[in-house]
Order: C-alpha cells, then sequence, then structure tokens
C-alpha cells in the first residue's frame, strides 16, 4: 500500500491541509476529501476541460494533476469565483447571457475565462476561441459563452 | 388572464434562469456530486471482444481482496421475460434491457458489461475487476449494417427472425424488423418524372457526447425500499426500467434525478443503476458508479450507422411527384434502433404524391443504440437534401425555390399517415429568403453557401405538476421533468403568465418519483410544450379556486368577479394575484392546485439552416464561416433558450458532418473512445451561429409552444454536403466527410 502524504495548499485564499495517495489526482481529493464538488469529472483524462481549477493563476485539469504535486501552491476553484453574496462578473453574464443549458461545463468554463480576461482583458474573439478550446460544451455552441466573456469585456 | 393575441408580460421575455446561480458557482448537485454516509465506489468490468460466449467467470480473488464489499455478475440478475415497455419515447424489450445491463451468456459488443465491483474506492474497485476472471469463446462479428443483414453474417440471437409489419420470418436473421411505409403509386409517379435522381448513402455510428457520463448512486435500504440517484432524463422511467431489470415492484423504488450533464437522448435507457443496486443489496452500503469516458463510448447508446438509398423524380417545373427510400440502420446489439423516425422523417418536408419507404432495423456488433436528438432523422436529410439539389442542378432551379415549390403545409400527408395541422416550413423557407445572411456576397476560392432542411415531430406523452401558493402570493411549482437546459424557466413562466405574476414569483422544482406525479423522459422536444401544458393549467386550476374565494371574501356572486392580466376584480374590489392570495391565506384552506396531461399530438417543427463554407486543398479541412439557423418554434417562450437550442444542435451537427465518427478495428473493437480521437467540435471550430425565429403558432398549445430541442441538429451534414458540392464540385455520400476523405476527393480530380 502506498505511504498517505500530508500536503499543505492554500485553497481559495484559505490554508488547508489534506492526506493524499500518491495516485489520486487533484480532482479526486477537491471532490471527494474536500466536499469541492464544483469543479466537474467529464473524462479524467484532461480532454474535456470541465475539471478546470487554477494553480498560481494558470488553468490546469485537476484531473491531470496529483494532489502530491500541490504543496505550497495557490490554488483557485470554482467555489472560489464568486465573493460572497456577489457573483463574479464572469458568472454574472454567463446568467445574463444564457450561456449554459445543462451547466456540467460551465464551472471550468467560468474558471478558465475568469484566467484569461485576467491575463488577456482585451483578447478578440479568436483568441478567446483558441484560449478556451481546451473546454468542450455539448450543449450550447458556443455562440452565447463567446458572447458572455465579450459582455465581461464590455462591462469594463 | 393573458389572451392569445401575442401580447404577453412574461412569454417572450429573458429571465435569469431559476437554478442560474447555483449552476455558475459549482453547488448544483449533479449525479456525481451525491455524497450518502458509507458510501461505496464501484466499477465495471467490460468484455474485451465484440462478439464471444461467456464460459466461466471466477470472481474469487476479487471479492478475497481487502476493501471489496460485493462483486457480482450476470448470475446475480433475476431472469426476465421478453415483455415490452413503453418508455414514451420509444419501447424497449424488458429482457433485452436486462441483457444489456449485464451480459448473461454472451457479450455482443466490446464494452458489454460482464462483472462489477464495489469497494472502499474506485481504485481498488477497478483493481479488483481486473481480478475477475473471465473465460470467452470469441465469435465471429460483424459491425457494418449491409454486412450484417447477409444470409451468412454471424448471428447475434439466434431466436431473432424479422418481423415484417407484423409478419414474422422463420429463419433467424440480425434484421429485427422490416418496415414499409407506402402512398400513391411510385411507379406511376416515376413514369410520370422528367427527371429522376437515386443515390446511395453511408454514415458512420456517433455519440451524443454529452460531458457528464453516466453516473448512479443506490442506497438498497433495510426497509426494503431502494432510493437512487441518478443523472437521467426521466426518472419515472429510470424507475420502471430498473425495477423490471430487477424484479422488484415499483413502488419499491424511488429515483430522484439529479442535475444532468447533457443527455440528447442517450440518458433515456438504464445502465448503471440496476447495477449499483444490486452491488448494495449484496454489501447493505450505499454504491456509486460513475463511468469512465471510454465506458460511456464503449457501453452506452450511439446513435446508428446507416446505409440509405434514396431515389426521386420531379417533372420539368420541379415539382417533386414520386420518392422511394431503402434505409437500413444500426440497431446495435438489441433490436430496436431509431429506424421508425428514419422512414417518417425521409421525405417529411415535402409534399410527395407517391412514395415507399422500406426500412430496415439491423442489430450487429455495436453498442446498443439510443436516440441522439430528432433520433435517425439526421441521416436521412443527408440523403434526402442531396438528392434533391443535384434535381434542383439537373433542372437548373435555385436551390430554394424549389424547396418553396414543394414544401409540405397544412393539410399534406406524410407517407406514414398523419395529416399536417398548421406548420411552419413555408415560413422558414420564406425567412430564408430574406435574411442578410441569404443575400448577401460570397466570394472566393473553394467555397459555397447552401441550405438543408430538416423535420422533427416532438411529442406530448405524459406530464404532471403540483402548484402551491405561498402566504406572500408566490407559488411552489414542483415538477418530474430534469431540466437539462432551462425548462425550470420556461415552465415557470407559463404559469406566471397565466397568473398575472413575475417569472421569479414561481419556485418551480424538479422532485423526486414520490413527490410528484407520473412524468414522462425530458426529450422529444416536449417538456416547454407538455410540461409547461401541465403548469399552464395549474394556473387556471388556480386562478378558478381564487375567483370562487374573492366571491366568498367580498361577498358577491362568483359570475361578477373578472380577472385581468392577474387583476381580480369584483363588488368595487380590486386585488392583484398576490394581493389576494395573502388575503385569502388568512382565512381558508390553502390553495393548492394540480395538473396532469397527456397530449396525443405532434408539435411539428421544421428548421432550416443557410451554411457559408470553405474547404482547404491542401489539408481537406472545412472551415465553417458564417451560419445561419433558422426555425419555427411555435412561441418561443425564453428566446435566449430556443436559441440556444437551435445553436447547440446545429453545432453538434457540424461536428457529425465533418469529423466525429467511431473508428472499428479489425477485430471490430472501437479504437478512438476518448475526448481526444472522438473528435467534437471546440469553440475554435465553429463561428457565431445567427439564429432566426420563426413562429407559426402550433394550435395544440394555449401559446403555440412547438418542440424546439431536436429538429436543429438535423439539417448541418445535408446541408454542409450541398455546400461542398458548390465550393469544390464534389458530392460527398459518406458522413463523416472529414479532412482525409475530403483530400484525398479532391486528390483524385488533380
Amino acid at each position: 500500500m502506498a505511504k498517505t502524504v500530508l500536503v499543505t495548499t492554500t485553497i481559495n485564499g484559505e490554508s488547508t491541509e489534506f492526506l493524499c495517495k500518491p495516485r489520486e489526482s487533484l480532482l479526486e481529493i477537491l471532490r471527494n476529501k474536500l466536499g469541492m464538488t464544483g469543479s466537474k469529472e467529464g473524462c479524467n483524462n484532461g480532454n474535456c476541460g470541465a475539471c478546470t481549477v487554477l494553480i498560481d493563476g494558470l488553468p490546469v485539469d485537476s484531473c491531470l494533476v496529483l494532489g502530491v504535486e500541490v504543496e505550497g501552491v495557490e490554488i483557485t476553484t470554482i467555489e472560489g469565483i464568486a465573493d460572497i453574496g456577489q457573483l463574479d462578473p464572469v458568472q454574472d453574464c454567463f446568467l445574463e447571457g444564457a450561456a449554459l443549458q445543462c451547466g456540467i461545463c460551465t464551472p471550468g468554463f467560468i474558471v478558465a475565462a475568469r484566467a484569461l480576461l485576467d491575463k488577456k482583458p482585451d483578447a478578440d474573439e479568436q483568441t478567446i476561441r483558441f484560449d478556451l478550446s481546451g473546454n468542450l460544451c455539448r450543449c450550447t455552441g458556443y455562440d452565447k459563452i463567446v458572447r458572455a466573456i465579450q459582455a465581461v469585456q464590455e462591462s469594463n | 388572464m393573458s389572451s392569445g393575441n401575442g401580447s404577453y408580460r412574461v412569454i417572450g421575455t429573458r429571465p435569469r434562469r431559476h437554478d442560474g446561480a447555483e449552476k455558475v458557482t459549482g453547488s448544483a448537485i449533479y449525479g456525481n456530486d451525491v455524497q450518502l454516509p458509507g458510501l461505496l465506489s464501484g466499477f465495471i468490468l467490460r468484455s474485451p471482444h465484440a462478439h464471444a460466449r461467456i464460459t466461466s467467470i471466477d470472481t474469487s480473488e476479487a471479492e478475497a481482496m481487502e476493501g471489496v464489499f460485493a462483486v457480482i455478475s450476470g448470475k446475480d440478475f433475476p431472469e426476465v421475460a421478453d415483455k415490452i415497455a413503453d418508455l414514451g419515447e420509444g419501447a424497449v424489450n424488458l429482457s433485452y434491457l436486462s441483457d444489456n445491463v449485464m451480459a448473461k451468456t454472451k457479450v455482443l459488443y466490446k464494452g458489454h458489461a460482464v462483472a462489477a465491483v464495489a469497494a472502499a474506492n474506485v481504485h481498488i474497485a477497478e483493481e479488483a475487476a481486473a481480478k475477475i476472471k473471465v473465460e470467452y469463446e470469441v465469435l465471429p462479428s460483424v459491425t457494418w449494417v449491409m454486412d450484417a443483414m447477409q444470409d451468412d453474417a454471424p448471428l447475434l440471437h439466434e431466436n431473432l427472425c424479422t418481423d415484417h409489419m407484423g409478419e414474422k420470418d422463420e429463419k433467424p436473421s440480425n434484421t429485427a424488423v422490416h418496415m414499409h411505409f407506402e402512398k400513391g403509386n411510385v411507379e406511376e409517379g416515376f413514369a410520370a418524372a422528367d427527371v429522376i435522381v437515386e443515390r446511395e448513402f453511408k454514415t458512420a455510428t456517433v455519440h451524443q457526447g454529452y460531458i457528464e457520463p453516466h453516473v448512479s448512486v443506490a442506497d438498497w435500504t433495510t426497509s426494503g425500499r431502494l432510493k437512487i440517484w441518478t443523472a437521467t432524463q426521466g426518472a419515472f422511467t429510470a424507475r420502471q426500467q430498473t425495477a423490471e431489470v430487477l424484479q422488484i415492484p415499483i413502488s419499491k423504488v424511488v429515483v430522484t434525478p439529479c442535475e444532468i450533464g447533457g443527455g440528447f437522448g442517450g440518458k433515456i435507457a438504464v445502465y448503471v443503476e440496476p447495477v449499483v443496486a444490486l452491488l448494495s443489496k449484496k454489501c447493505g452500503r450505499p454504491v456509486k458508479i460513475t463511468m469512465t469516458r471510454a465506458d460511456v463510448f464503449e457501453g452506452s447508446g450511439p446513435t446508428p450507422g446507416s446505409f440509405m438509398r434514396v431515389k426521386v423524380g420531379a417533372t420539368s417545373d420541379g415539382k417533386l411527384v414520386a420518392g422511394e427510400a431503402w434505409l437500413a440502420y444500426d440497431a446495435g446489439a438489441y433490436p430496436g434502433g431509431m429506424i421508425g423516425p428514419g422512414c417518417m422523417c425521409v421525405f417529411s418536408c415535402y409534399d410527395i404524391e407517391h412514395a415507399l419507404v422500406d426500412g430496415y432495423d439491423v442489430c450487429l456488433n455495436k453498442p446498443h443504440t439510443s436516440a441522439y436528438r430528432a433520433p435517425g432523422a439526421t441521416q436521412v436529410a443527408f440523403a434526402m437534401e442531396q438528392v434533391l439539389d443535384e434535381i434542383a442542378e439537373q433542372l437548373g432551379i435555385c436551390k430554394l425555390e424549389i424547396r418553396q415549390f414543394n414544401a409540405a403545409k397544412e393539410g399534406v400527408r406524410r407517407v406514414d399517415g398523419p395529416v399536417y395541422p398548421r406548420i411552419g416550413l413555408v415560413e422558414c423557407l420564406d425567412a430564408v429568403a430574406q435574411s442578410d445572411h441569404w443575400n448577401s456576397p460570397l466570394e472566393g476560392e473553394n467555397r459555397g453557401r447552401g441550405i438543408g432542411v430538416g423535420f422533427w415531430f416532438g411529442c406530448g406523452l405524459k406530464s404532471s405538476v403540483n402548484a402551491s401558493v405561498n402566504h406572500d402570493g408566490t407559488v411552489n411549482l414542483t415538477e418530474g421533468s430534469p431540466d437539462i437546459g432551462g425548462t425550470r424557466t420556461s415552465i415557470a413562466m407559463q404559469l406566471a403568465e397565466v397568473l398575472g405574476i413575475d417569472t421569479f414569483d414561481v419556485i418551480p422544482q424538479v422532485v423526486d418519483t414520490d413527490s410528484v406525479g407520473y412524468t414522462d423522459v425530458t426529450g422529444g422536444s416536449r417538456v416547454t410544450f407538455a410540461t409547461g401544458l401541465a403548469a399552464y393549467e395549474a394556473g387556471l386550476d388556480l386562478q378558478k379556486q381564487m375567483v370562487i374565494r374573492a366571491a366568498d371574501l367580498w361577498e358577491c356572486p362568483v359570475d361578477e368577479i373578472t380577472v385581468e392580466e392577474g387583476e381580480f376584480k369584483g363588488a368595487g374590489n380590486s386585488a392583484s394575484f398576490k394581493e389576494l392570495a395573502q388575503q385569502l391565506f388568512k382565512d381558508g384552506e390553502p390553495l393548492v392546485a394540480r395538473a396532469s396531461v397527456a397530449p396525443d399530438c405532434a408539435t411539428n417543427g421544421f428548421a432550416v439552416h443557410i451554411v457559408d463554407l470553405e474547404v482547404d486543398p491542401e489539408t481537406g479541412k472545412v472551415t465553417i464561416l458564417r451560419y445561419t439557423a433558422v426555425q419555427d418554434a411555435g412561441k418561443a417562450i425564453h428566446p435566449s433558450y430556443v436559441e440556444g437550442q437551435m445553436q447547440g444542435g446545429a453545432v453538434q451537427g457540424i461536428g457529425w458532418a465533418l469529423n466525429e465518427e467511431y473508428y472499428f478495428n479489425d477485430d471490430d473493437t472501437m479504437d478512438n473512445a476518448s475526448f481526444l480521437d472522438y473528435r467534437m467540435p471546440t469553440m475554435l471550430d465553429v463561428p457565431m451561429i445567427d439564429t432566426i425565429i420563426v413562429e407559426a403558432a402550433n394550435p395544440d398549445h394555449p401559446y403555440g409552444v412547438r418542440g424546439v430541442g431536436e429538429p436543429p441538429i438535423i439539417p448541418p451534414p445535408a446541408a454542409i454536403a450541398n455546400v461542398m458540392s458548390e465550393a469544390i464540385s464534389k458530392r460527398f455520400y459518406d458522413l463523416p466527410m472529414s479532412p482525409p476523405k475530403v483530400w484525398k476527393a479532391l486528390s483524385e480530380t488533380s
């Protein structure tokens, strides 16, 4: 039996410790150990983006990161995007623009879009489409997702 | 009350959805998010072979592993007799269903479930599953429909004989059903034709590709009640199938439909529910199984690949006079594919006097097929729309005009019998003619523009709702339709419209099978139509009760009370719905209404898509330059979510047209069971999808609603194929039109 490892990390601004088997992914830790089920499991092999989180500000598929790898980093999950009682503008524009249908890809898109807008606030449509092409959505045809992100840009 | 004059307070507005905040913050509970004390994880062992007899299963080593709580295989399932269960959208033979959930004596496709394990975590479960020893006698297999129909093809079911419209053959065959529809006299029709085009088409197996894998949790409690939380399009049909597979009364099962991460027709049949139930029964703990993505591709229900031959005749003025179609669709491992709607839809967009359709439902060694958004219609549109374009080309007629000239309208009888009531295809085609897209110039090499048309029935089926008035005048609405795309809101809006209150004065909730009347699946483009109709009727009932109570309160005869736009008036008094509800709460019984409906009608939706594309001759890659989806919604309750259906369906259809397919290895096992290799459109692959909503009111709904979910997937492969002919003078008769095929076609020219 592989050894259990104690990992100390920061999640959504809060210092967090968890025990982790070397084989467990960050997605498993978040969902099963820490009860943060907002990051979704769509494929478990890095192809769909539904489990996107930010590690030190960079979007990653949390199913491809091992729990033991996040020692000392800062993680932002979908649970950390909104302030208390106040949605982030990305969340607000997704809702206003009906940029979700079933909603399973939505947390991953919102986290990835947040990172994109922080880094490239003036991204044009092609850049938005390129940067978010690692997130799959099967319901919307992407039109309203792109427009929601553009609406965030317009509101700034 | 709002009248049908088209002036509405709530309908046609674009409020935020009721469940929106939960879905953008990650707090909405999907099946995989369900946690219970003592919850175990399960894993299903699946067949590595496309066709094999199971000679033995030894689970002893798996059972002995630390952390393993239960192991089951086919022998743990009860015998289920041949019995047809109506699931609303399609019927299922329960014996086949049971066999598909867990193989008993034979595996019929790679990915067929053979055993399952419940363990402390999914890793132990997976390791234990690998220690189950299954011995197989591998049998010859077949995955191409035309091969499977041959007399010497490997037989999947020894007792299956072809049913020809009620008459059975005596010899076993993979062809389960032969359907035949006819109207007029096709020989006469073709004799009158000046031009006849006949072509053969093939389409590949494709998957719905919902991002959420199938997932279920079961807790078979000591009270004998089986509790299930699951990702399903229909909690009641999931309850029925689970109860039948396990041979227990439905009253012993309660199904909670969790938030669902896409379905598109693929989450109607049960796959995991009976398995987690039996595991839970065996170990006395709740058990969850989440399919891996490979399991979803290999072990759920994709939609049929097909072979089609379509022949159409027209007179020199462009009038279609005869149509003949021969269609063979994959059923997959078990009978019961999508051939019925394929036959019914092939000529459904046009007024053709003489038509004949033969359709075949064929078993082969692929997963049992499922519905996928207008199941069976996309394939035939790909065929029919191309034949029609070729006729237009030969006659030198505009491709839009030939469609306007022949468009089905009220009074036209389909080949399968029904006569159309008021429909909106002509209006959709007129909208194309007037659109900016159709009238804008398109220049450049290897570019083209074209259109495709699609029809889907849209069904009614059964729906139930409860509405209870709170003492502040808001209304709690409970319903049984899982909300896959904003239907909580489109249903609540209809109740709000009747009552003259705001969208957010209605609090909609999707509840479990103990808590609302029977409701059929979220499918068939039916929820906003039928569950919306139930909400409308519950609203009328509430209003009626309030009129009686207002008369009592204001001490006047009932017929003196009037209601206009939610305002109750009588004997010099006046009160809004909310004010009156607050007054009535003080004395007298609480206000509660319920309604259930079973509208026995189709809502008849039509879609026409315009596409501009460019082909890269170096690589064969197709780029969609501009896309417009036009559709008759009858009445768009929430236009944003109607547009969303149109855009999403269009992009699924673009994927079907250009990339998606199951690749099979020489041993008939699937080679591309991941999102990396089964290539669905990403954001970078498509442009904005413009929409034009046409509203030709459905006479069978008080607000005129038609089903909108399914029609938009039908036109894209047809429209794109038609444009390929414009852009590079090549017709493609096979789907997908993937870069290697396009490149090959181009290099054959040069």
